[in-house]
């Protein structure tokens, strides 16, 4: 039997589908490897003049004053720095969000928090920068501690912090409803109150959901770029307090791209080089956030 | 999880005694002089508008085996739910009538349900121990309840009254989850009795199991009688004739008829239990 004209039409029309979705597909990894093939060529050519040893690990970060140095300690430790604060403010704060939200919060509360979180997860992350700048650091940190200055790392901290809390509170809250519920009735009945519930059942069997929630945001943190440039300077220096500027490797790639550092030169270079280790840094982290994350969907089979 | 409890009769200051007397109605051949653990009297469960359970009354007896049958969807999980109060977190669920243990109304707002919890235990259908060593299963249990005595031997008795001793005292230390379901099963009832509760209630134990398996947990569910209450929900008729003392038969969320079990199941008085017994439906 010959087919009609209208099923002739209908398969052209499921083939060109195909490919419109096979094509956008393609865009992103075509994209995703340009990037990679860019920052590596780029990078490349800076370590033709620099070893990399010197800029894993020298102590003094000065690419654009004489002498020149590329030591990139510095501003990994002021990425640290930053990143780390952020989680010491996010871990309890979206740890506390999470549990509310599955175990404790009645579906009417949850249907209401659940989206105010997910606003301030879409709040411009240049409105944060700004809000420090602004508010944290002239109204609370230096008031709390005199000679803080203006621009700061726990500055950044507090925000980048307040930023990743609905990560946090989300991952978390999804790990922990996917807790049976069968766990759940089996501690209730016997005889445990909610808190007992869900912090020592609920939360140990979430606990690799937790965790990987965690290098999740801390992954965003190392890469969150506007808030940190705005909030936290731009004095690369190997320091741990918190209260003097610093500058992290995100932010001295704006520093440079919005200079006037000419293309080719071993200055310009330093950006792809740092773009570079900022890169594989997020994806080791994504990459252990997902071994964790496989090993607890593991855990009920 | 909200639970809106609403109890019609629960106020009044006299419904929280139960009286002595023996009520025809409820319990024809059950002598006065067993003592009622749990006391029903009219207790009606809603879900929203749907009334699962309606107007139950019965007693149910002290140091025995009481079994409540029927087919699926007759309430009859509701009901031993309500009794330790496992309901309460399903939205929207609310029940009138009253429910008594030992005298007192388990709904009254006085009554914490994580002290009942703790008298009344509960092992569910599907084996449920928790990501833990068994050693931990059994203790957890103990632990959060502020057990002071020595946790070695409340484990070890435990396991040895839930039979399962034998299978696992050289694996304590290993997660439950590498037990046979059966073998979890046994380690929850380890679990709920290492609270050492008045009643337990078994919500359809053997389900999930095996006929070896179910056959273990029988002669276990005969052993725990010396000890415990027990109720045991079971869709098994099979089941309730093997275990029981007395028999439930409930349908379309009513109690037909509660009777000694060689009653329901040799001479039954309503002509529904008859048909289900003798397997017309259900």
């Amino acid at each position: 039997m010959q087919p009609t004209i209208g099923k002739k039409l209908t398969r052209a029309k499921e083939q060109a589908i195909l490919v419109c979705l096979f094509a956008c597909a393609l865009i992103s990894v075509v994209t995703t490897a340009s990037i990679i093939w860019i920052l590596s060529s780029e990078a490349f050519a800076f370590f033709q003049h620099v070893s990399p040893l010197a800029f894993l690990f020298g102590t003094r970060w000065a690419p654009l004053l004489e002498p020149k140095s590329f030591g990139v300690l510095p501003l990994i430790c002021g990425t640290v720095l930053v990143a780390g604060g952020a989680l010491l403010i996010a871990v309890p704060i979206g740890l506390g969000s999470g549990i509310f939200l599955s175990e404790y919060a009645p579906p009417r509360v949850r249907s209401i928090v659940k989206p105010i979180l997910e606003v301030l997860a879409g709040i411009p992350t240049v409105v944060y920068g700004y809000f420090a700048l602004v508010f944290i650091t002239p109204r609370i940190l230096q008031p709390l501690f005199p000679g803080t200055d203006i621009f700061n790392a726990a500055s950044a901290a507090i925000v980048v912090g307040i930023m990743i809390v609905p990560t946090i509170a989300s991952l978390c809250d999804d790990a922990f409803r996917a807790v049976p519920r069968s766990l759940r009735e089996g501690a209730y009945a016997l005889s445990a109150t909610r808190f007992e519930v869900s912090t020592r059942v609920v939360l140990p069997a979430g606990m690799s959901g937790v965790v990987a929630a965690i290098i999740l945001a801390f992954a965003r943190a190392i890469g969150e770029t506007m808030a940190v440039t705005l909030a936290a300077g731009a004095m690369a220096r190997l320091t741990i307090n918190p209260l003097v500027s610093i500058q992290t490797m995100t932010s001295y790639i704006v520093q440079v791209s919005l200079g006037d550092t000419p293309h080719g030169t071993i200055e310009y270079q330093t950006i792809f080089a740092v773009g570079m280790l900022l890169f594989l840094i997020t994806l080791m982290f994504n990459v252990l956030a997902q071994q964790v994350l496989k090993r607890f969907r593991e855990a009920y089979e | 999880m909200v639970s809106q409890m609403q109890s019609d009769k629960l106020e009044s200051p006299r419904q929280g005694f139960d009286t002595p007397r023996f009520d025809p109605d409820v319990l024809p051949p059950l002598s006065p002089a067993l003592e009622t653990v749990i006391r029903a009297e009219t207790v009606t469960i809603r879900y929203g508008d749907f009334a699962a359970v309606r107007d139950v009354s019965l007693k149910i007896p002290d140091h025995h085996v009481t079994a409540i049958i029927g087919p699926s969807g007759c309430g009859k999980s509701t009901f031993l739910r309500a009794i330790n109060r496992m309901n309460d977190f399903i939205p929207q669920m609310s029940i009138s009538g009253s429910l008594l243990y030992r005298g007192e109304n388990i709904y009254r707002t006085r009554c914490d349900p994580v002290d009942l919890r703790r008298r009344i235990g509960m092992v569910f259908q599907k084996p449920n121990p928790f990501p833990k060593t068994i050693f931990k299963n059994v203790a957890w249990g103990a632990a959060i309840n502020g057990y002071r005595g020595n946790i070695d031997d409340l484990v070890e008795k435990s396991l040895r009254q839930a039979a399962i001793w034998d299978e696992v005292k050289d694996k304590l230390h290993q997660s439950a989850f590498a037990l046979s379901g059966g073998q979890q099963q046994r380690l929850c009832i380890a679990r709920a009795i290492a609270l050492q509760p008045d009643v337990l209630l078994m919500d359809e134990p053997c389900s999930a199991l095996d006929p070896i398996a179910t056959a273990l947990i029988e002669d276990l569910i005969d052993q725990l009688k010396k000890n415990f209450t027990v109720v045991l929900v079971t869709h098994n008729m099979q089941q309730a004739a093997r275990v029981s003392n007395f028999t439930a038969f409930m349908y379309m969320g009513e109690l037909i008829e509660f009777d000694k079990t060689d009653t329901i199941f040799t001479k039954p008085n309503k002509q529904r239990t008859q048909d289900y017994i003798t397997g017309r439906f259900g």
